[in-house]
């Protein structure tokens, strides 16, 4: 149960910090004019296509007692980094980013612009703007930015590996515990475990897709979906 | 009415604007107009893509001049001379979109409250209360824009823009889609409300009507630049360019193909638009073949109920009236010929003919009362 409650309790913290970080780097991805955000762009979704232990490799390397972070961290803590449960989280956080800022943008873009005219001609600011009309008309989009960084984030393992190893109640997440169990030939262990993760990820996503139905009853809008073509 | 005392308290909005635009796959559009809005309604009127929303878009500040000066009164909003540019929501201009743009997860009350942040709340409760009953709307403080019809949103959006008392309101088509009741209904609120604030209103419209109906004021615009300005009569009664014909002044526009030249009689024959309808016109320049546009007005046509005889008028064409619409002192009949002629007569000329939906009706029309226009 240790590995569920780390797992919960990794999920939430990286659901919580790619919230806060999201959603103003997914406002200035939408509206910025920067020629050079195509880069940013590539950068924010390089997760998606890169194998997690190339990711894990290279964070490992920079939390590493000769790597940047590492250094940085090891100079205000007094020990270091990798391997820790706060290496795994800004592990995660960076693994996690696409899953969090490509649905605010689809839908932040999908705001029809006249109202952010209308908005303005009416006296608000970039920022009330921001709270009053965007973010409002975006809550489909925040909630499918949350839930798909938390089930990421759960369901993570390459990346775990990698940067936290295998530590009992520190780093041992669910999927590493799973793997552990499979490993010593314990399947009825390992079953226990994967089926409770199933039922969480079922559980949150049919809640998703319940609160979109209801939202976008209200709002008029649908939920962002990386299947969808728009 | 119009008095010199309260054109004076009034602060007049002032615009010279340049702008070059560049659209993809189109020859670049030159923006270059200079405007005088005093208070009052003032009509902005020309074709679609004359440049009319560009204009409201510059004073309000969603879009940038390359050049110019925008003033209300001694306030200046924008002079690239002086570079100055005052952001949108900093001006007090109130602007009503074609598509009104209110928004989706506010109720109407909230929308129209949504510009008077930093009031105290009383006080912003009692502005959108008195807003609202000037509109006519407080019924529906509580519903969403999704929820209410066509007229009462504008009316919504209307009250919206107007309850942060702007210096100035610039409307872009926003009773399209409307009948001319609803719209002179909305209209006549909008004037009762200006009557004591007396602040310019800019109305644009391709609506030759609206601007019959409610301009004091028109400027007529086409390819970015102002064609004319006075009073309605005047500027619809010149058109000084032909493409501005199309929507001033011309009922019936309908296009066709050349069927033969008659360089002897000065006329060529024209086939309208799929039907076997062909009308004589003046000869212009085209070859046998060549797509043509025509227009004809509604009160150059004549109508007779039986086929007339021995008359100079080359082109008499069989058809039957398909509806009757009395506006003000105008009969206006739609008669189908294959196309759809609109005729303009008097009260009293139908009556006396007897004129009624379904009877058979033949349309004369003078040669030289139909214009050809070009592309």
């Amino acid at each position: 149960m240790d590995a569920l409650l780390l797992s919960l309790r990794l999920a939430l913290c990286v659901s919580a910090i790619l919230l806060a970080g999201g959603l103003p780097l997914a406002y200035w991805l939408a509206y910025s004019n920067w020629r050079g955000k195509f880069l940013l762009e590539a950068v924010v979704a390089l997760p998606l296509v890169l194998p997690p232990t190339v990711l894990g490799f290279y964070v490992l390397l920079a939390m590493g007692p000769h790597g940047p972070l590492g250094k940085l961290w090891q100079l205000f803590f007094g020990h270091g980094m990798a391997f820790t449960f706060e290496g795994l989280v800004l592990a995660s956080v960076l693994y996690s980013l696409p899953f969090a800022v490509q649905p605010l943008i689809a839908s932040f873009e999908s705001v029809d612009r006249k109202l952010l005219d209308a908005s303005a001609v009416l006296g608000a600011g970039r920022l009330r703007t921001f709270w009053r009309v965007i973010l409002p008309l975006s809550i489909p989009g925040v909630v499918t930015a949350l839930v798909l960084s938390f089930a990421h984030t759960m369901g993570e393992f390459g990346v775990v590996l990698m940067v936290g190893g295998n530590l009992a109640g520190v780093t041992r997440t669910v999927s590493i515990d799973i793997y552990d169990h499979v490993q010593s030939l314990e399947y009825a262990e390992a079953n226990r475990m994967a089926l409770v993760l199933l039922a969480i990820s079922f559980a949150v996503l049919s809640a998703v897709y319940a609160v979109n139905r209801q939202v976008g009853r209200q709002i008029g809008r649908r939920l962002w979906t990386p299947w969808a073509a728009n | 009415m119009d008095t010199v005392g309260s054109e004076l308290n009034a602060a007049m909005l002032t615009a010279r604007v340049k702008m070059e635009r560049l659209r993809a796959g189109s020859p670049p559009f030159l923006l270059d107009i200079s405007v005088k809005v005093p208070s009052g309604i003032t009509i902005l009127f020309g074709p679609s893509g004359a440049g009319k929303s560009t204009v409201l878009d510059c004073i309000a500040g969603l879009a940038r001049p390359d050049a110019g000066r925008i003033a209300v009164g001694e306030g200046v909003l924008f002079d690239s001379q002086a570079s100055v540019n005052c952001p949108p929501q900093a001006r007090r201009i109130a602007y009503v979109f074609q598509t009104l743009a209110l928004f989706p997860h506010m109720s109407a009350e909230e929308n129209v409250a949504y510009g008077l942040d930093g009031l105290p709340r009383e006080q912003r409760a009692a502005r959108v209360e008195e807003i609202l009953n000037a509109f006519r709307v407080e019924k529906l403080r509580s519903r969403r824009p999704a929820e209410i019809s066509g007229g009462e949103r504008q009316r919504i959006a209307l009250a919206r823009s107007l309850v942060a008392q702007p210096r100035v309101l610039l409307l872009d088509e926003p009773l399209t889609g409307l009948d001319a009741i609803l719209k002179a209904a909305i209209i006549d609120d909008l004037r009762v409300w200006n009557a004591a604030r007396r602040i310019p209103i800019l109305y644009v419209t391709h609506s030759r009507e609206e601007v019959d109906a409610l301009g004091e004021r028109a400027i007529t615009m086409d390819h970015g630049r102002v064609v004319s300005e006075g009073t309605p009569m005047e500027v619809l009664e010149a058109p000084r360019r032909k493409r501005l014909a199309q929507t001033a002044g011309f009922e019936n526009l309908l296009s066709g193909t050349v069927v033969d030249l008659r360089e002897a009689d000065g006329v060529m024959r024209v086939r309208l638009n799929e039907s076997v309808c062909e009308i004589e016109v003046p000869l212009g320049f085209a070859v046998a073949g060549d797509r043509v546009h025509v227009a004809i007005r509604a009160g150059d046509i004549l109508l007779a109920t039986s086929q007339p005889q021995g008359l100079s008028a080359r082109n008499v064409i069989e058809g039957r009236i398909v509806s009757l619409e009395t506006r003000g002192t105008l009969v206006r009949a739609r008669v189908n010929c294959g196309v759809e002629f609109i005729v303009q007569l008097t009260p009293g000329a139908a009556r006396t003919l007897e004129l009624a939906v379904g009877v058979r009706v033949w349309l004369v029309l003078k040669t030289h009362s139909c214009h050809l226009v070009e592309e």
